[in-house]
């Protein structure tokens, strides 16, 4: 793709970088400083699960910690307190082994819809109108509550936020100590996903004199269930 | 709206703020909210400093290889299907944007919160073609909806209105039937906003990072609004100050950990988004086109200068939070997007002094500002700096302060206008004195009373009592 005006750009900063050309040879990044690798170092699955059912009292966002064979009673007892109506759920597999789709459509008053790359358009349609959005963690941190959602043509990024409700599955084993495990993770990858959503809870804004209002773009409530896979 | 925020000399702007008493004591309320949640936020982590030691060494590195580095950057972004433009002026980065608004027929554009935008005035422009523009973080929408009212705070820009200003606001502008109660006001403007985000056909953000080695662009929000601006609109435009970089993600978890503790006091924000090029194939939502425009707009006459630790800035409001100026003054008095420390740093270099000259007097050089800083540049060394460029290079002090440095000069000069001055001064200034203090001093002395007090003359003159004392007198 194009890239405009560079040289002239670039030429500018060498220059006023006291030099008169880029350095060709590849930059080593040397640190003498690391804090982030002590930060929550030698925890335990374990723990890093309390830690992060802990953060969730801090970011207004309801946690359940379960076993697989209660997960469908755990989603059908969420789905009800959000008020069931139109669910937008991504096209993972992952979700599917946990027999998602028929737990939901054993319930009433409730319609079920599955992101699909080939009805374009109509899926946005249909989440900008769904009461619950549902998607799965790839990678979930501890320390922030944070979960990370790699974008893919069958896992929608609006899915998260578009519903007024939004429920994300996310097995034990994905949780880590913090961003930088994330980050270490990300790096590791041959490729980058167009869309890599951080979400740590509802949609908030302190913008009117402080006050904080929960679910401003975003949903307006969040529960995650924690499946002991692990 | 341009850097400059305010056509009234800086006087008049303190005036009218110090007369503003919801304003400086929501400006009061928030510094003391802000500083508590930053503070606890740092000490949970046990080796704050160590942090703040990594922060800057990784913004100075960027510095140090900003060619290097925008040059991958730029390589990166366009391997993903991304157009980059380098815009060495504001000009040059506007006119490119309204191009492209002009190909796609754009009627509605939607913004998520940027201050380098402001400082391009890029929506002015936009709106002179007739596009909409719709600004979509809650606090920059409230302002935009109360006819452009500047921004008073870099991160929470509506901080000086109230709810009731802000009721009344919607009440007129947007049919508004509700209370003032944020939450309800919050909810009408997602309503509206929700139908903005679905027919728009040009998203624009700004930056907080990019990230050299993969092309990506990182976006820091609680609203989750420059989420629905990249995802919704068919072509994304973004904007970005071209020292706002990080190498890799490892050190976009440092800066990233830095940002949202230091300006909102969490661990993260609701939404860190990270968008790598247009949406690929197959994928239904995230933009056709994407567009990176990196603005230069005076940031390189400030590289290799004494001021370039300026440029490790990650806009993160902390030097903001903890200025005991700002607390009085608020945001509007430094007649710049950008205020507060930062700001009297910032807006002199990016601006010029014809505009800025006040701002880095504004400050006690006190030095809490480099105290908070999370990337340690060091603010009230570089006000210092502001100041001695003013008076050597620019020969521009501030009048009272040239005509008292003249008329101490004139009567220090002969030691007869000197006795004869320091003499008569106690019992010439004493109409003014109240308490041993000068508070609405006279002449050149006015500029100085009008913002605090000056300690009235000692009865007794120094050499007087030094004499006496020699003598075995008083002591």
């Amino acid at each position: 793709m194009m890239i405009t005006n560079r040289e002239s750009f670039l030429a500018t900063i060498s220059q006023r970088l006291g030099r008169n050309a880029i350095p060709a040879e590849k930059l080593e990044r040397k640190w003498q400083y690391s804090p982030q690798y002590e930060v929550l170092k030698d925890t335990t699955q374990d723990e890093l699960v309390e830690i992060l059912m802990e953060q969730c009292k801090n970011i207004h966002t309801d946690i359940a910690v379960i076993s697989s064979e209660h997960f469908s009673e755990t989603l059908r007892a969420t789905i009800e307190k959000y008020g069931s109506g139109s669910i937008m759920q991504w096209a993972d597999e992952r979700l599917q082994t946990l027999h998602v789709s028929e737990t939901i459509e054993q319930l009433d008053n409730t319609t079920l819809h599955t992101w699909n790359p080939a009805i374009h358009q109509d899926n946005i349609t249909i989440v900008e109108q769904a009461n619950i959005g549902i998607t799965y963690s790839d990678l979930t941190l501890a320390e922030s509550g944070t979960v990370v959602l790699l974008s893919a043509a069958h896992k929608g990024r609006t899915v998260s936020f578009l519903p007024t409700n939004s429920i994300i599955v996310i097995p034990k084993s994905t949780i880590v100590p913090r961003l930088t495990q994330a980050a270490q993770f990300l790096r590791e990858q041959d490729h980058t996903p167009s869309c890599i959503n951080f979400i740590t809870g509802p949609s908030n804004s302190a913008d009117i004199e402080m006050n904080l209002v929960v679910g401003v773009h975003g949903p307006v409530r969040v529960t995650y269930i924690v499946i002991e896979d692990i | 709206m341009s850097m400059k925020i305010k056509d009234e000399p800086f006087k008049d702007r303190l005036d009218e703020s110090l007369q503003n008493s919801f304003m400086r004591n929501a400006v009061s309320q928030a510094q003391g909210r802000f500083q508590s949640r930053k503070q606890l936020a740092s000490d949970e982590l046990g080796n704050w400093e160590e942090w703040r030691s990594h922060g800057e060494e990784i913004r100075q590195h960027v510095l140090e290889n900003l060619d290097y580095y925008l040059q991958q950057l730029s390589d990166n972004v366009s391997s993903r299907g991304g157009h980059v433009f380098f815009a060495a002026t504001a000009e040059e980065a506007t006119t490119y944007i309204k191009n492209i608004a002009r190909e796609k027929q754009a009627k509605k554009i939607v913004k998520a919160k940027s201050m380098v935008t402001e400082e391009i005035n890029l929506n002015a422009h936009l709106e002179e073609m007739g596009c909409t523009v719709v600004e979509t973080d809650l606090g920059e929408y409230i302002l935009q909806v109360d006819d452009h009212d500047p921004p008073s705070h870099i991160v929470t820009p509506a901080l000086h209105k109230n709810k009731e200003q802000i009721r009344d606001v919607f009440t007129e502008k947007l049919g508004y039937t509700a209370s003032s109660a944020p939450e309800e006001l919050a909810l009408h403007a997602r309503k509206l906003l929700r139908e903005d985000y679905l027919t728009a056909d040009i998203g624009i953000t700004g930056c907080n990072f990019a990230v050299a080695e993969t092309g990506s662009i990182c976006l820091v929000t609680n609203e989750g609004n420059a989420d629905l601006v990249t995802s919704l609109p068919k072509t994304q435009i973004t904007v970005m100050g071209m020292e706002r970089m990080v190498p890799t993600f490892e050190e976009l978890d440092i800066l990233v950990s830095l940002l949202t503790r230091s300006a909102v006091g969490q661990k993260l924000t609701s939404y860190v988004t990270v968008l790598t090029g247009p949406r690929e194939e197959l994928d239904v939502d995230g933009p056709e086109e994407f567009h990176l425009v990196i603005v230069d707009n005076g940031r390189s006459d400030i590289l290799g200068t004494e001021f370039q630790s300026v440029l490790q800035c990650i806009r993160c409001a902390a030097c903001i939070n903890i200025c005991p100026v700002y607390r009085h003054v608020g945001g509007h008095a430094y007649g710049s997007i950008y205020s507060g420390p930062i700001g009297a740093v910032l807006s002199p270099l990016l601006g010029g002094y014809d505009d800025f000259k006040e701002l880095p007097y504004a400050s006690t050089l006190c030095g809490a500002c480099t105290e908070a800083c999370p990337v340690k540049i060091p603010l009230h060394e570089l006000l210092h700096k502001h100041r001695e460029v003013i008076v050597e290079k620019e020969g521009r002090a501030p009048i009272s302060e040239q005509l008292a440095m003249k008329a101490f000069g004139l009567g220090a000069a002969s030691s007869m206008l000197y006795k004869f001055g320091s003499k008569m001064a106690p019992s010439m200034m004493n109409p003014f004195t109240q308490n041993n203090a000068i508070s609405k001093g006279p002449g050149p002395l006015k500029a100085w009373t009008d913002i605090r007090e000056f300690p009235a003359p000692e009865k007794e003159r120094f050499r007087d009592w030094f004499e006496a004392r020699e003598k075995g007198g008083k002591q």
